[in-house]
């Protein structure tokens, strides 16, 4: 009774049992269910891996390594087009460059200095500190060479100075309007650089003019509308407009974000009754859409790879 | 493994590779609101429809994954490898179903297009990987859709015409419409 069943379906059940889809049946040019299963594992082990920790930052670097000077070198041809033609000349255009970093670092120390931070901190500390000399900080030059798509819903770049240059994770990366980000992870040639205004970024902020201390948190909005929410730890103190927001932090640079770089101004409060907290919208100094030339602080006497310009404006 | 798949296994390795320097380091310049076209989503498109599902959901895996751990990227890894390798079998599919002509393509580079960034931002969703809202989400997708049909036009026929050239004469396909 079972036997014509039995022996219609055994060579069916047997191809089966060797994981083989019936082949005649199948279109050329399709994938195995084996394959789609096996891809859609290695996605799922893959996240896991990554959301886990650390487990994929070998091959994170590694990948970095090889792209970098790909990026570097694309990067260098499109540069001309782009609207620079000192490229043409390379020579003028490095001592350029290098003159150009000189006057940032000033107008940097410069603003620094004058902020209305500098003037309530030296009042606070009564001279026991010079706190422009404290501000002062080694700056590693880089240029962007890569940027997040905003597909990928993050705000990182790739600069071209890496481990060679004297950069490690948790440097604080600004340019001549203010802070910039930070070093999430560095291969030898190229850093990845976390914006501040990205949604995972979050930046210990001080109130210049009232030294009250709060949080920022990068909004992730596109574009040049880049914002950040200060959330100020004490409820009481409401933000004015148009204040300043500098950074606080660390000033041995062990720690991410060094103390008293300018991140932005107020551009409007918020208070939120049920997380009894003000909230204020800050704008950034730092036009994002346009990032080019960046300084990486890093310890003064650092080894690196290229000039490094010093805190007190020379060149090393 | 014949000479011919080794041929074109390499180049559409480069031709990945060629498209994520691309992407990240020339294309923004062009970008609008930070939102730039996918080049490497376009190659895997391009590939699923001139190789079928096989090739495309390979390919879209790997270039996937090369785009998770390439410098920029700070998302969790695998979730790009996942939305292209969904993009490279469904733009297979779609050379299977029917023969794509021009509008056909370009509709294919849309839908691809559509699908995969939205799988990215949904599995970021998910794993609580951005805090980006969902309307924010669809302007992003719509930007990414209007810049891939736009590059569309450039990338398809190159990829089909090298993926042409690498095969041997007897055994290239009757020029079709496509």
């Amino acid at each position: 009774m079972s036997g014509p069943g039995r022996g219609r379906r055994l060579p069916l059940m047997s191809a089966r049992d060797y994981g083989r889809a019936p082949r005649e049946d199948r279109e050329p040019g399709r994938p195995s269910r084996a394959l789609v299963v096996a891809l859609l594992l290695a996605c799922a082990s893959l996240m896991v891996l990554d959301g886990s920790g650390g487990a994929l930052d070998p091959a994170r670097r590694v990948v970095g390594e090889a792209v970098g000077p790909a990026q570097a070198a694309a990067d260098g041809m499109i540069r001309p087009v782009v609207g620079l033609s000192e490229r043409f000349e390379t020579q003028d255009h490095l001592r350029g460059e290098l003159a150009a970093l000189e006057a940032e670092n000033a107008d940097l120390r410069a603003a620094v200095r004058t902020a209305p931070y500098d003037r309530a901190r030296l009042a606070e500390l009564e001279g026991l500190t010079s706190a422009a000399t404290d501000l002062g900080q080694a700056l590693v030059p880089a240029r962007v060479i890569g940027v997040g798509p905003s597909q990928s819903f993050r705000s990182t770049v790739t600069i071209d100075a890496g481990s060679q240059s004297g950069i490690r994770p948790d440097l604080t990366v600004l340019n001549n309007d203010g802070l910039v980000g930070r070093v999430l992870r560095v291969t030898a040639t190229t850093a990845t650089v976390l914006l501040i205004v990205d949604p995972d970024s979050t930046v210990g902020g001080r109130v210049a003019a009232s030294m009250e201390l709060g949080f920022l948190k990068g909004r992730g909005v596109l574009g040049d509308a880049g914002r950040l929410d200060l959330e100020l730890v004490d409820e009481t103190v409401v933000p004015r407009k148009h204040d300043t927001v500098v950074t606080w932090g660390s000033t041995d640079g062990a720690s991410p974000y060094v103390a008293g770089v300018p991140v932005g101004e107020v551009v409007s409060v918020y208070s939120s009754l049920r997380e009894s907290s003000q909230r204020a919208v800050i704008d950034p100094y730092v036009d994002f859409a346009a990032l080019d030339v960046v300084g990486v602080v890093v310890p003064s006497g650092t080894r690196s790879d290229r000039a490094v310009v010093e805190a007190d404006g020379s060149l090393r | 493994m014949n000479p011919t798949t080794v041929a074109r296994s390499l180049f559409l390795a480069l031709a990945v590779g060629l498209a994520l320097v691309l992407q990240t380091s020339v294309l923004p310049h062009l970008a609008w609101h930070g939102v730039g076209p996918d080049v490497v989503l376009v190659v895997v498109v391009a590939a699923g429809l001139a190789r079928g599902a096989h090739v495309g959901m390979v390919l879209g895996f790997g270039a996937g994954l090369l785009l998770d751990l390439a410098p920029p990227a700070d998302h969790v890894a695998g979730r790009w490898a996942l939305a292209l390798m969904l993009v490279g079998y469904v733009a297979g599919r779609v050379r299977q179903d029917a023969p794509a002509g021009v509008a056909g393509s370009l509709a294919a580079v849309a839908a691809c297009s559509f699908l995969g960034t939205s799988v990215f931002a949904l599995t970021g969703l998910v794993l609580q990987d951005q805090a980006a809202t969902v309307p924010e989400l669809l302007q992003v997708v719509l930007v990414g859709v209007v810049w891939d049909l736009a590059l569309a036009p450039f990338v398809l026929p190159s990829v089909a015409w090298v993926l042409t050239r690498l095969q041997p004469e007897g055994l290239r396909p009757a020029p079709v419409a496509r």
